[in-house]
């Protein structure tokens, strides 16, 4: 609690440990984070550092072995509206039309077609969708699938929007489209974010805070605040503030990966 | 068009076996009178269904078309029960863990026994009425229905569940909006499978059990020496089988239309 205000999401010393044989596998270690409501915050890190782990229990699709995860105060046991999850594979239902996928949230939540049906028409919209509602997911293009995977969420209005590598798997010209899309819809919806990523440059431009995780197991190595001015467009990519910032995150990465080897080599 | 032009080719290998068995009867490479000629089987075959223009007492006069309803209405019957006890059991043995364990492998080992093995057991508990027809073709059918059911259910993707339980589905949505969709491909599968069961189920069913149906004709003609009425009804039973087939690829077709658009993406 800060000044009688939940955080959005808050992980108090969270370890998750997988059983593999008989093998235990220390995925994250002893996190600690604080989300303030309204921010935008990037988790970077190298692949398999347990990022999308830590995501997962944030959503409520795993528990922590030890720790607590609180949303707005209330701890967290399930998945969950207030907590929207847009994965790394737009995870679409194949048979349903775009607009059938926009309102799966809504019309399961038992919310009225006059409710959401006009919200949802705003958001495909805003998402550069409009003329596809009738489309199936296999007609679409990857990243329109991707929007697709955004709009479904952003229609449930969540107090958390939890985004696991969501243009991981696009095109460098797509990814960067959506990055602007993603910006340009956030400055909208202010809605709180947190995004995983292994992009240093996706987590500078969209976030408020970048926290930068070590390799396995997962702990949060440092934390770092994104001081450029809000509207951002991708222009900020070239600004000397992002560049000093780059520098720094790249050192941090070389240091970790360095690290890394060598434990990896007295192993 | 593509179709047009396929049409003609899968014609040549049919036609070859005609002409091939045509050949054998005409030159006599087996003994003479086992196997009718195609030209003899097509006459007969006629009879059968049209019957003679002065009538006549052969029991193979006209009788074609009430034998084959006497057939398929146990063949729909049978499968349709089958359908509707295994869609629904799979569901739940693929979805629920404590109904896999508890049924599943009940069900794995009944299965290996033929279902041409339940036939005295039909006979004894039923007699010999539709009832005995009834429980055979529907067990044959059940087990590829509630296999394939159970399949597709357990290969639906983790993703898709989680989508649908963070966006507030309970159990039962995402059965019915996410599983069920999701296997149904599968479900279709073991249709298909089902209604080749059913087919041969209710020829041996009819030949034993009950006094009618092609089954019954089939058994029948043999014990006469009307080979030709026998091939005539292996044919028959061989469109009939192609036809409930088509039906159920049809059905399929329409109902899992997002499924062509992603094959041909």
């Amino acid at each position: 609690m800060n000044g009688g205000q939940a955080a959005a999401l808050e992980l108090r010393g969270v370890w998750k440990e997988f059983v593999k044989g008989d093998r235990r596998i220390e995925a994250v270690q002893a996190i600690d984070l604080e989300i303030r409501p309204h921010s935008f915050t990037a988790i970077l890190g190298p692949s398999g550092c347990g990022k999308s782990t830590l995501l997962n229990m944030a959503a409520g699709f795993d528990a922590p072995t030890r720790g607590e995860i609180r949303a707005n105060g209330a701890p967290v046991a399930s998945p969950s509206p207030k907590r929207a999850v847009v994965f790394q594979e737009p995870a679409l239902f194949p048979w349903y039309s775009v607009y059938e996928n926009v309102v799966f949230g809504p019309k399961t939540q038992g919310q009225s077609e006059q409710t959401y049906r006009p919200l949802a028409e705003k958001i495909i919209e805003q998402v550069g969708l409009k003329g596809f509602a009738s489309h199936y997911p296999a007609e679409l293009s990857g990243g329109m699938k991707q929007r697709v995977g955004i709009a479904r969420v952003l229609v449930m209005q969540p107090e958390l929007l939890l985004m696991d590598e969501p243009f991981g798997s696009l095109d460098a010209q797509t990814r960067t489209l959506m990055q602007e899309l993603l910006l340009d819809v956030w400055e909208r919806h202010r809605q709180t974010v947190l995004f995983i990523t292994h992009d240093v440059e996706e987590a500078l431009l969209l976030a408020d805070t970048v926290c930068v995780m070590t390799a396995r197991p997962g702990r949060i190595k440092k934390r770092i605040a994104v001081e450029l001015a809000r509207p951002r467009t991708i222009e900020a990519t070239t600004s000397p503030v992002f560049n000093a910032l780059k520098r720094e995150v790249l050192a941090l990465i070389r240091e970790e990966s360095v690290r890394a080897d060598a434990e990896t080599a007295l192993e | 068009m593509a179709r047009v032009l396929r049409a003609p080719w899968a014609l040549v290998l049919p036609l070859a076996l005609l002409v091939l068995w045509h050949l054998t009867v005409e030159h006599r490479w087996v003994a003479e009178g086992i196997i009718p000629s195609p030209a003899q089987v097509m006459r007969s075959w006629e009879v059968w269904i049209f019957g003679t223009i002065k009538g006549g007492l052969s029991p193979y006069s006209g009788t074609w078309l009430d034998n084959v309803l006497y057939s398929s209405k146990r063949v729909l019957q049978g499968f349709g029960l089958a359908a509707v006890v295994a869609i629904p059991l799979g569901l739940m043995i693929g979805w629920n863990r404590l109904t896999g364990r508890l049924v599943d492998p009940t069900i794995q080992l009944l299965r290996p026994v033929p279902i041409t093995a339940w036939l005295p057991f039909a006979i004894a508990v039923f007699g010999i009425y539709d009832a005995s027809a009834l429980f055979l073709i529907g067990l044959g059918a059940f087990y590829p229905i509630v296999v394939n059911t159970t399949h597709g259910v357990r290969d639906t993707n983790l993703l898709l569940l989680r989508a649908a339980r963070m966006m507030g589905a309970g159990a039962g949505t995402v059965l019915a909006k996410v599983v069920f969709p999701s296997a149904l491909p599968s479900i279709f599968t073991g249709m298909r499978l089902g209604i080749g069961v059913a087919w041969t189920a209710v020829i041996v069913a009819e030949m034993i059990a009950v006094k009618s149906g092609l089954g019954y004709v089939l058994w029948d003609a043999y014990y006469v020496g009307r080979m030709d009425i026998c091939v005539a009804t292996m044919v028959s039973v061989g469109l009939l089988g192609f036809v409930s087939d088509r039906v159920i690829v049809y059905a399929s077709r329409i109902l899992l239309r997002w499924r062509t658009l992603e094959a041909g993406a």
